[in-house]
């Protein structure tokens, strides 16, 4: 992995603001048995990945070694230790969604985009994921960009949807 | 604090306003207060029920009615296919596919002159000779029975009160003032409430191993990481009555002697994690969590832990380790978590519509739930419908219905004039039943004896447009995918496969493949720790099991007879249907079709990668799957 000035992206400013938030997020779990995960959700939330250099203030203050947050963060699907473009792009591979054709919605996404399934596009707009179910299945096939759930999808809808976002 | 007097204070106070959203069968000039439920379920949400209940909020003020109506945002109605959802009561009237232009001319005709606004009323609910049916009496709510998803639908899932309007926290109050602990676990023993996370557990049964231990510290988890891809029930109950969950977690930790919860819940359920944590911050407020609830002394609070979308992490050992802060990996029992659980103190984890039940058995009595359904399946199950049924949605319905009702009656059927093939039910770990098998009742030892499962009941319906081999192939994929790792056998077994089922959907397949298929699935079946690899050959057995034939059709015949599998098919177009229009060839993404306008076009299947764009654009039918 490449590393990253914790918050490279933006101002110093921004970037202390974050690694406050980091702080307060430790501080908040310290005492909580089992503080890991949720510190690293936090982290998620703030940077929108696992930095490495945020990782290693985890490592001195909760006081796990670097291997064993490695550990952890790589067995979930949910965390990523790599930085993720401008929307992420959720499509539901699901089993309703992809009895309803989600694969085709996949192929089309990964053509219109030029990016491989957890690809992220060259001018980091985009990140493309395929996940499992989103609990909305009635409208499946589904994706997410970012908080936007979009439903009843057929691969004809991708280009103006993914216009919205450009 | 409150207490149990408080609480009916509340409760008289608010059920008048929970009594006008009941149909009432009265004449439109009797009316003169409506209440207008709008759906704030995920689906309905995501298709911009917020923005409608805004307008309807401004719309009703414009007009100065706010007197004569209220507008509720719900949790799900169970019709997430028709989303967004609106009913009206006192007649019930059920709007479906609401957009926010049709709000204005939706209040005036029906709030302001009492007439249904015709357009967007549910089809299905309109007679011939011009009646209007009720929503309960159309064929999708008539044979539920809604228990776990009582107020769902019914209440604000955000406003406390009118969960104790509708005799929420009740059943906790009975449990503390009058109930001992081991009453309230044979009362939950007597009503047969097994669990519904899957295994089909004996819920009371759990509770008093748990209670046996004699440990000070002991916990209650709340099982809400619903890893089943085509399953939303558990995200529906934490979204449209969270409140049923706390009651129950508080009623299950008197039961046990717990004074801890937690709830593990996917991060990837933002609503639902938001409305329950609501009601969390409302309980303790209301002192209904915490120390000393409703004054009987007794304690209990609950934390929310995030899950980070492993599947794995749904079974109860490895949901322990994670909870701990450590990767979800199960480990073996015994000891059972009853025993020796989260950081080895005795530990319950229910699913969360098993907890949903709970409030209700203890208000009805066990006698009552024994009522419904078959005889070692007692009660009702929610099940995800989806797939290719008209009706996708949740439905609650007594065990022991046919499938046929359900696929069928309550379903719908198949749309678009297609064929029945299959229903999957179980999940990951359950199989595909066939026509055959329609009339079968739904309960656990049935489907398990079929070769299926309830498991945490996903329902998805398959047509004549799905291939068998490629829906084992993809599930084989999810298990392969979410094997924890830890046992050789499900690590590299399913790998393999996944490989051998790859290698026939391509057409390379042989006949000995196929009893290799066998012979590694019984051996995962057999060699694995958890439930997870034990069941992951499921899909492979049962799809070998009822429809070998189309495994056939892919090793012998190099045919994939719905069309579906990419190696062995090849787009052509029909020289005869095609009017030369040019509209595939603008669109096809490799430019493999080429013509002259208004002659027949014709694909290179050299350059073609099999898209699928051409079949989707062409409007005469031109195109076609070989
Ligand atoms: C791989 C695997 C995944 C599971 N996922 C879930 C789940 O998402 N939700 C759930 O309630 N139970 C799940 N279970 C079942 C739980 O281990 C456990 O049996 C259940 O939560 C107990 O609650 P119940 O008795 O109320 O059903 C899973 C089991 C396995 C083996
Ligand atoms: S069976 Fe699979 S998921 Fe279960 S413990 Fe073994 S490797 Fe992990
Ligand atoms: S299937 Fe796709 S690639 Fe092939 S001809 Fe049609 S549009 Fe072109
Ligand atoms: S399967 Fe796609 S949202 Fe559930
Ligand atoms: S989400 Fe609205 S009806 Fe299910």
């Amino acid at each position: 992995m490449e590393t990253h000035q914790a918050g490279s992206c933006g101002s110093t400013a921004e970037a202390d603001e974050k690694l406050m938030k980091v702080q307060s997020a430790i501080s908040q779990f310290r005492m909580v048995k089992g503080a890991l995960i949720p510190v690293l959700h936090e982290i998620q939330d703030i940077y929108g990945y696992l930095p490495e250099p945020v990782l290693e203030v985890v490592s001195a203050e909760l006081g796990l070694t670097m291997s064993e947050i490695y550990g952890v963060a790589s067995f979930y699907h949910f965390f990523s230790l790599t930085p993720k473009g401008e929307h992420v792009v959720h499509l539901c591979m699901g089993t309703a969604c992809y009895i309803k054709g989600a694969q085709g919605i996949l192929d089309r996404l990964s053509t219109e985009l030029h990016v491989p399934v957890q690809g992220t596009t060259e001018d980091n707009k985009f990140t493309l994921e395929a996940t499992r179910c989103l609990g909305a299945c009635g409208l499946a096939p589904v994706m997410t960009i970012g908080e936007k759930v979009h439903g009843r999808l057929v691969p004809g809808n991708i280009p103006k949807i993914l216009k919205e976002y450009k | 604090m409150k207490l149990l007097t408080d609480l009916e204070a509340i409760k008289t106070l608010t059920q008048a306003r929970l009594d006008n959203r009941k149909v009432t069968g009265a004449l439109p000039e009797a009316i003169t207060f409506r209440s207008v439920m709008v759906c704030g379920g995920t689906g309905c949400t995501s298709s911009d029920s917020s923005q409608i209940i805004d307008k309807l909020n401004q719309e009703i003020a414009a007009r100065g009615i706010q007197v004569q109506v209220e507008v509720v945002r719900t949790g799900c109605f169970g019709l997430c296919e028709l989303g967004p959802v609106v009913i009206v009561y006192p007649e019930g009237i059920f709007y479906s596919r609401v957009e926010v232009q049709d709000i204005p001319k939706l209040v005036e005709a029906h709030l302001l002159q009492g007439k249904p606004y015709e357009k967007k009323i549910y089809e299905k609910t309109r007679q011939d000779n011009g009646h209007i049916l009720n929503f309960e009496e159309t064929e999708f709510y008539k044979k539920q029975v809604r228990i776990a998803l009582h107020n769902c639908g019914v209440i604000d899932p955000e406003n406390i009160d009118e969960y104790i309007g509708s005799d929420g926290y009740q059943a906790l109050g009975k449990v503390l003032k009058t109930m001992s602990r081991q009453e309230v676990i044979e009362t939950v023993k007597q009503s047969g409430l097994r669990g519904r996370g899957g295994g089909g557990f004996n819920t009371g049964l759990k509770w008093e191993f748990a209670a046996k231990q004699d440990k000070a510290q002991k916990y209650v988890i709340c099982n809400a990481d619903e890893g089943d891809p085509g399953a939303f029930m558990d995200r529906s109950i934490l979204e449209g009555n969270p409140h049923s969950v706390i009651e129950a977690m508080a009623i299950a930790g008197y039961a046990i002697g717990a004074d801890q919860g937690f709830i593990y819940v996917r991060a990837e359920y933002p609503i639902a994690v938001q409305r329950f944590m609501k009601a969390l911050e409302q309980a303790r407020e209301y002192g209904l969590l915490g120390s000393d609830i409703l004054g009987t002394g007794f304690s209990f609070s609950i934390e929310v832990r995030l899950g980070a979308g492993a599947f794995v992490c749904g079974e109860e050992t490895a949901l322990i380790h994670s909870i701990e802060g450590h990767r979800g990996m199960p480990t073996p029992k015994p000891p059972f978590p009853a025993v020796e659980g989260l950081w080895g103190q005795p530990t319950i984890i229910n699913n969360v519509e098993t907890l949903a039940n709970v409030a209700q058995i203890i208000m009805h009595g066990a006698a009552w739930y024994a009522g419904f359904g078959t005889e070692k399946s007692k009660g009702t199950k929610v099940f995800a419908l989806g797939g290719k049924v008209v009706n996708t949605g949740l439905v609650e319905v007594p065990m022991g219905i046919t499938l046929r009702e359900v696929i069928f009656e309550i379903g719908g059927g198949i749309p678009g004039g297609k064929k029945f093939k299959a229903v999957q039910t179980g999940g990951p770990s359950g199989g595909c039943l066939t026509e055959e098998h329609l009339d079968c009742t739904i309960d656990f030892d049935t489907l398990t004896s079929l070769g299926s499962m309830m498991g945490s009941g996903g329902m998805i319906v398959m047509d004549e447009d799905t291939c068998m081999v490629d829906v084992a192939r993809f599930y084989l994929d999810f298990t392969r995918d979410e094997s924890c790792g830890k046992c050789t056998l499900c690590r590299i077994g399913t790998k393999r496969l996944l490989e051998l089922l790859d290698k026939i959907t391509e057409g390379k397949g042989t006949m000995e493949d196929l009893e290799k298929l066998e012979s590694l699935s019984n051996q995962i079946r057999n060699a694995s720790l958890c439930a997870l690899g034990q069941t992951a050959p499921n899909p492979v057995l049962s799809t070998l099991k009822y429809f070998r034939e189309e495994y056939l059709a892919h090793v012998v015949d190099h045919k994939c007879p719905a069309g579906v599998c990419k190696s062995l098919i090849a787009y052509q177009i029909d020289e005869e249907l095609c009017r030369g229009c040019s509209l595939c060839a603008k669109k096809c993404p490799v430019d493999a079709i080429t013509g002259e306008l208004k002659e027949p076009f014709v694909i290179d299947t050299a350059v073609c990668i099999k898209c699928g764009v051409c079949f989707d654009v062409c409007k005469f039918k031109a195109v076609a799957i070989v």
